[in-house]
This record gives structure tokens, sequence and C-alpha cells, in this order.
């Protein structure tokens, strides 16, 4: 005589189980968990918003003023030229 | 034009991409090689169904999370340094690394979320068959991760595939392929994964040896042992040949990291390599002073073979290729410097004819661009001189590197030897030596990574761009605020690391 038909979770719903049950089993794994957390947070965050801008995204509106930019950088050793300060968004 | 920048800035940024650099390097190759071992340690319990090869592949799992979690986006912090510290570079290179670059990212992330996680998770939850297909997928992944920035840096040392854009300054990739399978960036990729494997079997090594000399987990120590020495011993072999292979690729492509890493000043046919020698540190290419302070030994003809694949051929030392040599057809610096200023000048006389709308005016000074292009790196030195890299840490990193890698192969036939004669718990100055392998191994790469990028010195681009354009116009005090920074977080990092690895070890792996 056959048994009632087993019931097996949709996918989706397994594959999340499986994330939730094997992050709940961690031990070591939860403080390297809050390591890479705090250590993305200190990169981000601070690091990247405050100390690592990306130069010339910020100091330039467009490409062409990027390479304009750069081409003057490497032309400047033939001709007088002034470098624009980091900050001033031309 | 390089009178006129910060000399300091350049330094500091370069001190602080090698901090970055040097500390992302610690992790990598361990999880580059690691991966490895683990996928045969848990394919030896899937086929034996023995448990102790289960407990042992655990064991070594929670290791490697250890380092992966204490290393992963360690690498990002480079990127930072690009945008903010290299910007010119950063532009000019963006075509090329751009998109290989994103999709590495891409893959990496869905390769860890979902093989990675298995293969931690997947004990009893997924097959077998499934659970270890899941941990070498893990292996395979991470190495291939790692093909795209080393094509990178290949293609930093040897731009192939490319073309420079006067209008965008930019390189352009014209041709993927030959960015991709250059034999630079093939070397680079085999010689980084192949040392990856035997620092990882150094890292088990070291660790293994420790437990049986303290007489624990005896049966697992030894079991690790010997996997790791088998594939240690393999990936050191090859490593040996795919270095010789790029010793080849420099000799073709930069003649002058080659002469400075061997301490060859004065071109040689029939040229010797160096096998031991204190080099002499205040020696300039210029002068008549001697390049070895007391003995140095030699092995005759060797250089000669290993850049040439022939032993009585001419092997150019840093002289000729300062100066020139007209005897042997070498183009000199001195040379090279009068043609890239003359490709910097009618860059600079496009850009104005352009300004101008002068397009027959433009055309012409396109076509002497195109003429001298190749040299145009050269047109921002001051001096020929400044085309030597530093010839001292050049020279002592390639010797230890080279040194080091000699050895590890004797190690690890070592360690097989005595697994094989049943008595290496009782060969205590091997298992001592053991221990201390791991760093051995450590100090071999990061010394390879010197060789690599001062050995390139003055060059972010190969006779392309040289560092100190490269940079962004900032001031050293702001590159050496978070200088000090990063080392305080890696520092602090590197503390956590060791602290929770320590404390894995300790614990050991878990019981039955």
């Amino acid at each position: 005589m056959n048994g009632p038909p087993e019931h097996r979770p949709p996918l989706l719903l397994r594959i999340y189980q499986f994330y939730r049950d094997g992050f709940r089993q961690m031990t070591v794994g939860r403080t390297l968990w809050k390591i890479i957390f705090i250590k993305l947070f200190i990169m981000f965050a601070v690091l990247k918003f405050f100390f690592f801008p990306d130069f010339l995204a910020t100091t330039f509106s467009t490409d062409a003023q990027r390479a304009d930019h750069v081409i003057d950088q490497l032309t400047q050793s033939a001709q007088g030229y002034t470098n624009p300060v980091k900050g001033e968004r031309l | 034009m390089i009178e006129n920048l910060d000399l300091g800035m350049v330094n500091w940024a370069r001190a602080q991409f090698a901090l970055t650099a040097m500390y992302h390097w610690i992790f990598v190759p361990l999880t580059l090689g690691i991966t490895w071992i683990i996928a045969f340690y848990h394919s030896i319990y899937v086929k034996t169904g023995n448990e102790e090869w289960k407990r042992l592949t655990k064991f070594w799992m929670k290791l490697f999370g250890v380092n992966f979690a204490i290393g992963v986006a360690t690498g990002i912090i480079m990127e930072f340094e690009f945008g903010t510290n290299w910007s010119n570079y950063s532009w000019m290179v963006g075509d090329i690394f751009g998109a290989p670059l994103a999709i590495e990212g891409i893959f990496a992330f869905f390769l860890e979320a979902t093989f990675f996680a298995v293969m931690f998770f997947g004990w009893n939850r997924v097959s077998k068959g499934f659970h270890l297909f899941s941990t070498w997928m893990v292996a395979v992944g991470s190495n291939l991760s790692a093909v795209w920035i080393l094509v990178a840096n290949a293609w930093m040392q040897h731009p192939v595939g490319q073309a420079f854009n006067p209008d965008t300054a930019r390189f352009e990739m014209q041709n993927f392929a030959e960015v991709a399978f250059s034999p630079y960036a093939i070397n680079k990729f085999t010689h980084a994964t192949s040392s990856s494997m035997l620092m990882a079997a150094f890292f088990v090594i070291s660790i293994s040896s420790w437990y049986l000399l303290r007489g624990r987990h005896i049966v697992m120590a030894k079991r690790s042992i010997v996997v790791a020495a088998t594939l240690g011993l393999l990936a050191s072999v090859f490593t040996i040949f795919n270095g010789d292979e790029s010793a080849y690729e420099i000799a073709q492509v930069q003649p002058m990291k080659l002469a400075a890493f061997e301490g060859l000043y004065e071109g040689q046919t029939n040229a010797g390599l160096v096998a031991i020698g204190l080099i002499n540190r205040d020696k300039k290419v210029y002068d008549q002073q001697e390049p070895f302070i007391g003995f140095n030994v030699h092995i005759p003809g060797l250089l000669s073979l290993m850049a040439n694949r022939s032993f009585g051929s001419f092997v150019p030392g840093m002289k000729d290729l300062v100066y020139g040599n007209a005897e042997h057809n070498i183009l000199g610096a001195v040379q090279k410097m009068e043609r890239g200023k003359k490709a910097v000048a009618s860059l600079d006389a496009y850009k104005q004819a352009k300004k101008a709308d002068d397009k027959a005016a433009a055309d012409v000074h396109l076509a002497s661009f195109n003429e001298y292009k190749e040299f145009l790196g050269y047109g921002y030195l001051n001096k020929p001189e400044e085309a030597v890299p530093p010839v001292a840490l050049s020279f002592n990193a390639f010797h230890v590197m080279v040194i080091l890698g000699s050895l590890f192969p004797l190690i690890f036939l070592g360690y097989l030897y005595f697994s094989y004669k049943g008595n290496l718990a009782e060969k205590k100055w091997l298992l001592g030596l053991g221990t201390i392998t791991y760093l051995l191994g450590i100090m071999a790469s990061q010394a390879g990574w010197i060789v690599a990028e001062v050995g390139r010195q003055p060059w972010s681009i190969q006779d392309l761009l040289p560092t100190t354009i490269a940079r962004t116009n900032l001031t050293a005090s702001t590159v050496q605020t978070t200088f000090f920074m990063f080392l305080a977080l890696f520092t602090l990092l590197l503390i956590a690391e060791i602290s929770i690895m320590v404390k894995q070890i300790n614990i050991g792996p878990e019981e039955n």
C-alpha cells in the first residue's frame, strides 16, 4: 500500500532554506561575516567616500573634457600648461 | 616635464599600491591553491567513503574560509587607488581593462554565491556527487577569476593588441585574442597559479608538521601531507619550468628588467647566471664601479640560454640598453628618447591643429605621431639613465625567489620519501623545517611580484607610459594619509586573521 505522496517545497523555497540553514549552522563563520561587513563598511562608506574620489569623474563633467585633460597631461612637456586644481569642476 | 612633478607623490602612491597589492597577495595564492587541494581531499572521501577524509576535508575548508573572509575585497582598494592616484593611467587603459575586469567581478560573484555556498553548506544537504562537483567548481572558478587581472598585468608589461587613439587619449583594443592569449599573459597565469598551488601545499604541510611535532591529529596530518606534498612537488617543478619560460619572454620584451635582476651592466656573449652574489647598491650605470661586492658565483652560459635559448648568444646589459650598442644593433634609451620626444611634440601639434580646425596640418602631425608612437613613453624621460629600474631590489628579489624556488621541490620530495618509508613523524628536523615552509612560500611569492613590478620601472605601461605621467596631480601628504590608514587597517585585519586561524588550528578538526 502506497503512503501519501511526499510533499516537496518549490525550488526557490528549497534554495532559500538551504542558505538559511547553512547560515544558522555557522560557528566561526559568524565572526568572519562580521569582519567582512565591518571591512566593507570601512572601505566603501569611509575610505571610498571620503578619501578616494575618482579624480576625473569628480573634476570633469564629460568624457570629452576628461580626454582633453589627459591629452594635456601627455603633451604638457611640449608646451606651457597649468593643471586644474583637484575638486575644481570644469 | 618630470622635474615639474611632485615625485614624492609618485613614490608615495607607488608605495601605497605596493602595500595594498602585497597585502592582497598574502591571501590570494592560498585561496587559489588550497581549493585544488581541498577538491582532491573531497574526491578521496567520496571515492573511499572513509569518514576520516571527510573530517580532514572539512578542517581544511574551514581554514580556507578564514583566509577567504579576511582577504575578500582587499583587492577592491586597488581600484580605488586607480581612480584617485592614477587617474591618467585609468583613463588610458579603460578600454582594455574595463570589460574583462567587470566580467571577472560578475563571474566571481555568481560563483561564490552558488558553488561556494554549496561547498560549505552542502554536507548531507545535497547529493555527494553535486557536493563534490561544487568543490571542484570553486577551485576552477577561483583560478579562472584570476585570469583577467593577470592578463591585465601582462598587458602592462607587454602591451600588445592595442592602438593609441590620440583623440580620446585611450589605448583601444584592436585584437582581443592577442591581449588574452599573449605568451606573456599565459606565462604569468601559469606561473602565478602553479606557485599558488605550491604555497597552499606548504600551508597544509606547515600546520600538519606542527601537529606531528605535537603528537596531535597524527592520521589526519599524515594523510594531509601525502596529498599536499604530491601536488606541491608537481606544482613546484612546473613553476620552475614556466618561470624559465617567463624569463625568456622578459628577455624578448623587457631586456632591461632581465639585465637589472641579474645585475648585468655590460652585455655579454655566453652570459652567466648569478648563482650567488652581493650586489653593489651604489653602482650607477654610467660609472666604473664593480657591480658586485666581494665574491660572486656565475653559472657560465646559463643566462644566455635562459634569454635566447642559446649558450653562446649575446645578452644586452644595462649600459647597452641605455646608451645603445651598434655592434649588436641595440637601440639605447638615448636614441629612443629622441624619437619619444618627437612623438610627444607631434601629439601636441596634432592637438593644436585640431583645435584650429586645420585638418591638413592635423593629418601631417598624426602621421608623424604614428611614426614615433612606439617610443612615446621615452619622450617623458629627462635622462636615459631613468630607464634603469632599481637594480639592487630587483636583483635581491629575483635571487630570493630563485633560491627558494629551487629548494622547494627538495622539501616536497623529502616529505614524500619519509612518508613512503613510514617514519616521517620521527624526522623532527624536517618537521621543524616544514612548520616554516609556508612563510618561505610567501617570501618567494612576494619576491616574485617585486621582480615583476619593480623590475619594469619606470614604466606603468612598458615603453609607453612612465609612472610619473600615469599619476594624478595630488600632493604627497594626501597619499601619505591614506597610506598610513591602510597600514593600520591591514595590520588589524592581519592580526584578526592570524588570531582566528591560530585558534582554529589549535581546536583542530571536528571529532567524528
